[in-house]
């Protein structure tokens, strides 16, 4: 009765309503979308970021030093002398100890391409566990043949068999290495991997490492790992600097997190103005209705279901808004996410395989719709009290 | 509830206050109603008629004396409980109809039965007492705004007899009707009066007025 009394009251107003519910499904596609937005961004962060969360990596110590590997204040030409690489196995056993050899030269790909591209050396039987082959074989010890980074081949063609010269000196390519995104260690993706025995042979061996790795099974282990490191070899004096990725993943993820925020401040704001709407249509639609409250409460209508019945009205906005504003809110989410991943990861492999909607993206458009609909009937509410509170002869009297 | 009167006003006062100053709409007046008397009150505009009748209905209460209906002061009552007076025991006709826009004829003659009974019973209860009205079928599903003002006072009338009230308050039943309408609309309450019904009317005209058996006059808000 009450229900029906509500839904032919918004009928009879039909332009009202249509208006209310648009700005309910704007203010829900909004928080939604911004949601959706946001939880991609963070999606494609955290794919393109590799977690390197369970590695410990050691550099030189340097005058600015302490923060992050990576960091371009500590980009200095210097190495940690093999003597304490050894230092460093014994300080991490049983976890595995990289030295990382890291330089430059130029790379002749063939029909004439050529260009400056970094070389890592890794001892061969290292590389399998920092590295993953996407097509070709792993190096076996002591061979003479390079790992080429994904971009890398992608850019100038190449594939297992064919030949480079680095610095002149012709290689084979054995592989083609898997995509590894953004690291806090190395980035092979645009680089070349040798094996160490090549590289010191082509540099000239200098018996010193620019970057050890320490791979760290359990991330628990993490601290242990950099406290036994410290203390053998920073005994003395500062030798090294230890760090992590971890803090710095921290601190990535909270700007994403910011970023979410910020969005979803957004569409909360176009939702309060909704909300402001259906404030003003509910209180409109109990002000020119006083008299008619006045006469259903005189005849027998009780507080609570003049109440009910305002308060279906604006549960039906809210229903319907926050219904059509997730429909479209996934729609237009979906295509936002498509289009930002498409700008953000042109070049990678990254967006391929893709999704979007994973759970988290399905929670922001509930909890916009969820918001919405809470929104109305807060909204409702007071006007809908207003009404119920009325005293039938003072209702009846106005007009 | 032998002899016990329908309803018994003691020194019951009304002050509206105003920035103006407070008035007195009603000023200490007892009266009491046995079961079945027609009464007409009549008074000059602003005398406090309608007052009066607002009170017997629930719909007010008083400042100051006490109002019993059929024996309980209904100053005790809350909101709720006058509430449930109003649509189980009290008829209400209004001068302006007051008929719900939005609803059909049929469905404001049944608005009060449906806040307690089913659906078909209330239906089947609204047509029975329509049609007792004289109310052509074809008008049920009309909404008010297409009927004349006899017919939409012979719904209004209908609705406020649906809940087999004891007690019938017409606030000017026939202010809005031409003589015809009018005098045929206060054939049916004589006939309601007949049948048992308390029935109390608001009313300046004294044609009208006299159809009923006892009338009260109210002048400054006290019983002349």
């Amino acid at each position: 009765m009450f229900f029906s009394f509500a839904v032919r009251n918004l009928r009879r107003h039909w332009v009202r309503s249509g208006l209310s519910i648009i700005g309910i499904v704007i203010g829900v596609v909004a928080i939604a979308s911004m949601g959706v937005m946001g939880n991609s961004i963070n999606l494609l962060a955290a794919n393109i970021i590799t977690d390197v969360g369970d590695t410990v990596v050691i550099t030189p110590h340097t005058a600015f030093g302490g923060t992050f590997a990576g960091d371009p204040r500590t980009v200095v030409d210097a190495a940690i002398p093999a003597r304490e690489v050894e230092e460093i196995r014994r300080a991490a056993n049983p976890h595995r100890t990289i030295p990382v050899l890291q330089g430059a030269d130029e790379v002749e790909f063939g029909r004439g391409e050529s260009g400056y591209a970094q070389i890592i050396g890794l001892a061969p039987d290292d590389i399998p566990i920092l590295l993953e082959i996407a097509e070709g074989q792993h190096l076996r010890q002591n061979q003479g043949a390079a790992l080429v980074g994904i971009h890398l081949a992608r850019e100038y063609g190449i594939a297992p068999g064919s030949r480079i010269a680095i610095g002149g000196e012709d290689i084979r390519v054995a592989g083609v290495l898997a995509e590894r995104g953004m690291g806090f260690d190395i980035n092979p993706d645009y680089a070349i991997v040798v094996p160490e025995g090549w590289y010191e042979s082509h540099f000239g061996a200098k018996d010193a490492y620019p970057l050890v790795i320490v791979r760290v099974g359990d991330v628990d282990e993490i601290d242990a790992v950099k406290d036994a490191v410290e203390s053998r070899i920073n005994r003395r004096e500062e030798v090294v600097d230890v760090s992590d990725s971890r803090e710095m993943l921290g601190q990535y993820e909270e700007i994403y997190d910011q970023i979410t925020v910020f969005l979803l401040g957004i569409g909360g704001i176009a939702l309060v103005i909704a909300a402001v709407n259906i404030l003003n249509v509910m209180y409109i639609s109990v002000t020119e209705r006083i008299r008619e409250i006045g006469v259903m409460r005189s005849i027998g209508a009780l507080r609570r279901e003049i109440l009910r019945m305002f308060l279906y009205e604006a549960v039906i906005l809210g229903l319907i808004g926050s219904v059509v504003g997730g429909v479209l809110s996934t729609a237009f989410g979906y295509l936002i996410s498509v289009v930002a991943i498409e700008v953000a990861t042109t070049g990678t492999t990254f967006g391929e395989n893709f999704t979007v909607f994973d759970q988290n993206a399905v929670g922001f458009i509930v909890f916009g719709m969820a918001f919405g609909i809470g929104t109305s009937i807060a909204a409702g509410f007071y006007p809908a009290w207003r009404a119920s509170q009325l005293a039938p002869v003072d209702a009846m009297r106005q007009k | 509830m032998s002899g016990e009167p329908i309803l018994r006003f003691e020194e019951v006062s009304k002050i509206y206050p105003l920035p103006a100053g407070d008035v007195v709409a009603l000023d200490r007046v007892s009266l009491t109603v046995d079961p079945g008397e027609f009464i007409a009150v009549m008074g000059p505009s602003g005398s406090g008629k309608s007052t009066l009748l607002n009170m017997m209905g629930c719909l007010d209460v008083p400042t100051a004396g006490k109002i019993y209906l059929s024996g309980q002061e209904i100053s005790q009552l809350n909101d709720d409980d006058l509430t449930r007076l109003r649509r189980d025991r009290i008829g209400f006709v209004f001068q302006q109809f007051n008929l719900i826009p939005l609803l059909s004829a049929v469905e404001n003659v049944e608005f009060p039965l449906i806040l307690t009974t089913d659906r078909e019973e209330s239906r089947r209860r609204a047509v029975e007492v329509m049609r007792a009205m004289n109310l052509n079928d074809a008008l049920f599903t009309h909404r008010p705004g297409e009927l004349s003002g006899g017919e939409q006072q012979r719904v209004a009338i209908a609705r406020a007899l649906v809940n087999d009230p004891d007690l019938l308050l017409c606030d000017e039943p026939t202010g809005n009707l031409d003589t015809k309408t009018g005098t045929a609309i206060m054939e049916i309450l004589a006939e309601e009066n007949r049948e048992g019904k308390t029935v109390i009317m608001v009313t300046h005209d004294p044609n009208v007025a006299a159809y009923a058996r006892r009338t009260i006059r109210i002048v400054d808000g006290r019983l002349a």
